[in-house]
């Protein structure tokens, strides 16, 4: 095992949208813009790796029939962090990503990856495998938030620049309101699958 | 604050704010489960058992024992263990008092407390300020909305297995296609019942 691979199957392989196809509620509620999208991503890192880290340093005392409640008071933990630092310092982005900064909590990855990994690894390489996943992480919360936010109001404003910004606005309602997500991901994943398809029957 | 009346908040968790459509709560059972109608109905069975008692378990821990102790930064881990807890024991009378229902239920039952609806209803009841009557209404209302959306879907699921698409589309792609057009229908809910 290097670092490198390790930290780069966290983007492609065990990439947790596409790859492992978990926390999928985050994913789709809150990329209605870019912003948002790494709003919720940095805060999901925050919590990915000190779980891991944790996890892993207690993976030799905790019994077996216990671990996940362990798991899970340190996950809480770790998100009641990052609810009231958010809250204190960062009050726009909490009031839009709302509810789903608590939910953290129960995101699929984050209990996933302390169950699949950390569990089973070094303190070192569950750090390197939380931060390759948050990487993944960001990059697909990135990627719908932008192609949402771009068809659904013509530009791509983050923290106050403007990225993008079209000439003619498309303002497609739809991408930003809940439908453009499952619209948004069902494509993403569908060419995923073609181009995996084409890879597999070239392969054969 | 007005007081919201008791049916909007029931039309509310039902159609306005669906979990899985509107608010996107809960989606892995919603993508996960929705293969066959019978799997469904046992999850939403079970989701609207746990939703409905840890609205009632934790509205009381919050408000009579979290808050006049000034421990609401605890509201989270109290909330989360509350509802592993009642799981737990849900499980427990289940299988042994009525072994039929578990064996419909069993294996959904454990995978509810890493459910973000159910959590989600608990932290909604608290961040709307609902009091007891309408904190359950609402958890209430809310899973038998989700029980709506996953039967719909999983009886569409079900039917569209026969028909011929392309391998890519196949499975999960469908999955969110088939969930876009419910998502559309259930949005514009918002304009015909003005709350």
């Amino acid at each position: 095992m290097d670092p490198l691979s390790e930290f780069i199957r966290g983007i492609t392989r065990d990439n947790p949208t596409f790859g492992l196809v978990l926390g999928l509620c985050p994913t789709l509620a809150v990329t209605t813009s870019v912003e948002n999208g790494i709003g919720m991503a940095a805060g999901t890192a925050f919590v990915l790796i000190f779980s891991n880290l944790f996890v892993s340093l207690v993976r030799k005392v905790t019994p077996s029939e216990v671990r996940l409640p362990v798991f899970i008071i340190i996950i809480a933990t770790f998100v009641s962090i990052v609810d009231m630092v958010m809250k204190a310092f960062f009050p726009p982005m909490y009031a839009a990503l709302g509810v789903f900064i608590p939910l953290i909590v129960v995101n699929c990855i984050i209990i996933g990856r302390a169950e699949a990994y950390a569990s089973k690894n070094n303190a070192f390489y569950s750090v390197i495998d939380a931060l390759g996943v948050s990487t993944g992480f960001l990059l697909v919360l990135m990627l719908i938030g932008g192609i949402r936010e771009i068809l659904g109001t013509g530009q791509i404003v983050t923290f106050g620049y403007t990225l993008v910004s079209l000439p003619v606005n498309p303002s497609v309602t739809t991408m930003i309101l809940p439908g453009g997500a499952f619209l948004t991901i069902g494509i993403l994943m569908a060419i995923i699958n073609y181009q995996k398809e084409k890879k597999r029957v070239r392969g054969e | 604050m007005v007081e919201k009346a008791l049916f909007t908040i029931f039309m509310d968790g039902l159609f306005l704010n669906n979990f899985l459509l509107v608010q996107f709560l809960g989606l892995c059972s919603f993508v996960g489960v929705t293969k066959d109608v019978k799997s469904a109905g046992g999850m939403s069975g079970a989701v609207i058992f746990v939703m409905t008692m840890s609205a009632l378990v934790c509205y009381p821990l919050y408000a009579y024992l979290l808050v006049p102790l000034k421990l609401e930064f605890l509201g989270l881990i109290a909330f989360i263990v509350v509802i592993a807890a009642l799981v737990q024991l849900v499980e427990f009378i289940v299988r042994k008092n009525i072994p039929a229902l578990y064996r419909s239920l069993g294996i959904y039952l454990p995978l509810i407390s890493t459910n973000c609806a159910v959590l989600g209803a608990v932290l909604l009841n608290v961040s709307s300020d609902y009091n007891f009557i309408q904190s359950v209404l609402f958890a209430f209302s809310a899973a038998l909305g989700y029980t709506i959306v996953m039967l719909m879907m999983s009886s569409i699921r079900e039917r569209s297995t026969l028909v011929s698409i392309p391998t890519a589309i196949r499975g999960l792609p469908q999955a969110f296609l088939l969930a876009l057009m419910l998502s559309m229908a259930f949005v514009n809910y918002f304009w015909v019942i003005p709350v």
